[in-house]
């Protein structure tokens, strides 16, 4: 068939038909598949990215369980852990080695696989040719190889979990020598390697994610869709891309030199040890530093990675569910970009306390503060949003509206730890922990949620139950501000990070009680994740049906789709934009889809 | 698959409102952000590089005389391809297939003088074990030979393509992409050659 031929038969629908009759564009053969399992479909994808990341979160979730029930509980036993866990959780207690496997595993899963493939993978798959107007990705091919690439990379990651010696134990960031190093640890031995290839496979596929969602940005654009007109999801999981297309190589480049280190016997990372038995290696020259330096230029970019999907679908829900236009659009777009750029510019925050030379540091507190200047510009612009708006509280917009509140809690802290001198007692405490937890952990969740209430309708062609989704919300709230901001105290007492037991010292055994408080929330909050999750499953085959193609009477393309939009999303033409995707509240109309032509005495915009 | 087929049209081509006019082919677009993440990785490495030379036990080297043989090589190679381009335009295919052919064995060529001249660094004392710059060597040549292999399989289906009869393409959007990798990855060497000059 001949692209001629297709788009007469299409020009048969007008863009603004919905329901079944449709469908028959589309009815080639499919099988199985094609359709659900090697599909090139962007929709299909993003769902599989979805699901892939609702397991490894409930995986990730329940490691951090096991290891709050040995920080809130450190003095009991629990035999029923042993029979689940055999050696690992030695009469009953979980043992020094399974809980820095738990930490580290936990931390690798819920950053890489959960919040940047889960969410990136999910949003810019499924909203970057819905909200641009696009039939697909520009390659197809390359999108449904990097969700394949995801898969293996899960696969290896998980297996890790089943070695003898245990999964990759040195933490996330797997600084050496405990990563580079099998001699080290238990846990650095065979967990480090397969960590080392999942995380390689996870760069490939965030890299053919990434160029997909760049260039299907820039070039595939429907009519009319300037990139002023395009909504500030689409913006922000632009510049989402263009920090992971330019950060992951660099993280790449410092794995394979520590796989050098690990197998060849070199020395990047090397340099004068001793181990317990007194023996010393022979290494020499090498730098720890060097790769903490390869790593953060990498991880502070991938906090913004994971952040950035959030804020702009955060941007786009508040705009819809207020009834008014986003605050400041163009100021809105700045600070992505300045956000973009600082990212790259701060890496050595994380490293105050590593010997960098003083004078450099003072640099790196000035550009960290800067970031300070966008993320209180983007703050300001959703509250003015808010503002006297008519809000409409969706579950989506609950989640939001928590979002902005998290992002100020967390943003807070941050300004605290990007004054060096604070943060050479703040450095590797639970200061730390809360606040990474509050404005990327908890936030980007926050933003995740959010997205996913908000479109599932267009996702399933259902809406999710809204009574488990208000008691979702408000526990998990209230549940996340109860875990995370006792551990500002902790910090602020002086209380390191990555212990498993904190009951032999004097000035820590004050909290042993706020420990299990915290970790008895914990708890509470992880069981009420999974009534989301039954949510989310139950309503993809008994939620309520949509029967309205524009359930949230929103402006964007996507809700000018078909209920169930085929592959190629739209039956017909796709439609042609005529101004951007925040006219809400305008001339007495509630609210003006982007189609819609601008009439004879209206401003454009 | 036949969903594939079709969106291939939908996306190869021009949408069906007549849509936009795209300045750039998107896969030429996609290489070109491929290329910008190719460069932070050497960047990464060159950047270690730079690090590691200041710590105790460093061996430096000295330039052997076959890396600039291969950097005429490749250099030379992207004339011809940037002449094999020239003439797929106009159209004159056996002066475009001959140039390809050269083209990839110039690839071939480069190469060989990379292994080459890695062994000659070799005899010159600068290993892989130790502390010194030896190991960069088989890391950073090592991943731009690869790079470099990658065109030259790109290149090996041009040829391939050109040779069979049944398929004529007058698509000039594949050599483009091939020929604009292929000046990349000779940069990137002139970039990694003239960096290591400089540093020796
Ligand atoms: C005003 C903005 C922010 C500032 C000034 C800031 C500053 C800092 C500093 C200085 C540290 C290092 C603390 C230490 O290890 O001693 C840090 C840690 C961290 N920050 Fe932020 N931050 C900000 C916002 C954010 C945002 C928006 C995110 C994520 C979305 C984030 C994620 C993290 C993470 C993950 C860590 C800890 C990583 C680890 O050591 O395991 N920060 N922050
Ligand atoms: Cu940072």
């Amino acid at each position: 068939m001949s692209n001629e031929a297709i788009l007469h038969e299409a020009d048969v629908h007008t863009s603004h038909s919905n329901g079944h009759h449709d469908e028959h564009v589309h009815h080639h053969k499919e099988t199985f598949l094609t359709k659900y399992v090697f599909s090139q479909d962007h929709k299909m994808i993003a769902k599989q990215f979805l699901i892939t990341g609702i397991i490894w979160a409930f995986l990730g979730g329940m490691m951090s369980v096991l290891f709050r029930l040995q920080l809130g509980y450190p003095e009991t036993t629990f035999p029923w852990l042993e029979d689940i866990l055999g050696h690992w959780a030695k009469g009953g207690k979980i043992q020094p080695e399974f809980y820095y496997a738990l930490v580290t595993m936990h931390g690798t899963v819920l950053v890489f696989f959960v919040l940047t493939a889960g969410l990136s993978g999910t949003f810019a798959n499924f909203l970057i040719p819905l909200q641009i107007g696009a039939r697909d990705m520009a390659s197809p091919m390359l999108n449904m190889l990097s969700y394949w690439f995801f898969w293996l990379a899960s696969i290896i990651m998980l297996s890790s979990l089943f070695v003898q010696t245990g999964p990759a134990s040195g933490g996330w960031t797997s600084y050496p020598p405990l990563s580079a190093l099998g001699g080290a640890s238990e846990g650095s031995k065979a967990g480090v390697d397969l960590w080392i290839i999942s995380m390689a496979l996870f760069v490939v596929s965030s890299l053919l994610g990434g160029l997909n969602y760049i260039s299907t940005i820039l070039n595939m654009r429907t009519k009319g869709m300037s990139m002023t007109r395009v909504p500030l999801t689409i913006w922000a999981l632009f510049f989402t891309a263009v920090l992971g297309v330019l950060s992951f190589p660099v993280l790449l480049s410092g794995f394979i030199l520590l796989l050098f280190d690990r197998h060849a016997g070199t020395s990047f990372y090397l340099s004068d040890i001793y181990l317990a038995s007194g023996e010393a290696l022979p290494n020499e020259g090498g730098s720890a530093i060097l790769f903490q330096h390869l790593f953060w230029f990498l991880g502070h970019p991938e906090v913004y990675i994971i952040l950035l999907p959030a804020m702009g679908m955060v941007s786009e829900i508040l705009s819809t569910n207020s009834r008014k236009p986003i605050f400041g659009y163009m100021a809105m777009v700045g600070s992505l970009f300045a956000i973009a750029i600082l990212a790259f510019l701060v890496w050595a925050h994380h490293m105050f306390v590593t010997g960098l030379n003083p004078f450099l540091g003072s640099v790196f507190v000035l550009l960290t503060l800067l970031i300070a200047v966008p993320s209180a510009i983007k703050v300001f612009n959703w509250l003015t949003t808010l503002w006297r708006g008519n809000i409409r509280f969706t579950p989506g917009m609950m989640f939001s509206i928590g979002f902005v509140s998290l992002f100020i809690s967390g943003g807070l802290t941050g300004i605290w730890l990007g004054n060096s001198s604070l943060d050479i007692h703040l450095h590797d405490t639970y200061f730390v922990i809360a606040h990474f937890h509050i404005v990327m952990g908890v936030a980007s969740f926050f933003g995740m949620f959010a997205g996913i209430y908000h479109w599932f309708p267009k996702m399933y062609g259902r809406y999710m139950n809204n009574t488990m989704a208000y008691v979702h919300f408000w526990i998990t709230m209230i549940g996340a501000y109860l875990i995370f901001w006792p551990m500002h105290y902790e910090g602020l007492a002086g209380m390191p990070r990555r212990y498993l037991d904190y009951s032999s010292w004097e000035s820590f055994k004050q909290f042993a009680e706020l420990n299990r408080f915290i970790s008895t929330v914990a708890m509470i909050v992880f069981a009420v994740q999974l009534l989301f999750v039954f949510n989310f499953f139950y309503s993809i085959f008994k939620g309520r049906k949509v029967t309205s193609q524009n359930p949230w009477g929103s402006n964007t393309l996507e809700w000018t789709t078909p209920i169930r939009p085929g592959h190629g999303n739209w039956p017909g033409e796709i439609p042609e934009v005529h101004r951007w995707a925040y006219d809400y509240g305008k001339d007495g109309r509630e609210f003006i889809p982007q189609t819609e032509p601008v009439g004879a005495n209206e401003s454009a915009h | 698959m036949v969903t594939n087929s079709i969106l291939k049209q939908y996306t190869g081509a021009p949408m069906g409102n007549g849509g936009q006019r795209k300045k750039i082919h998107p896969y030429k677009f996609t290489l070109w952000v491929g290329i910008g993440s190719i460069i932070m990785m050497f960047a990464g490495f060159t950047s270690a590089y730079i690090v590691k030379r200041e710590q105790p036990g460093w061996i430096g080297f000295s330039m052997p005389m076959l890396f600039w043989y291969s950097t005429a090589a490749i250099l030379l190679s992207s004339i011809t391809m940037q002449m094999a381009l020239r003439a797929f335009k106009s159209r004159e295919m056996g002066r475009y297939r001959n140039l390809l052919l050269i083209t990839t064995a110039l690839g071939v060529l480069f190469i060989l003088l990379q292994v080459a001249g890695y062994y000659q660094l070799n005899h010159m004392g600068v290993r892989v074990e130790g502390s010194g710059s030896g190991v960069f060597f088989i890391i950073i040549f090592g991943l731009h030979a690869l790079h470099v292999a990658g065109g030259i399989v790109a290149l090996a289906v041009m040829v391939f393509r050109a040779l069979s009869s049944t398929r004529r393409s007058y698509d000039v959007v594949p050599v483009e992409v091939t020929a604009t990798y292929w000046h990349f990855v000779d940069l990137l060497w002139v970039y990694l050659f003239v960096f290591f000059l400089l540093i020796q």
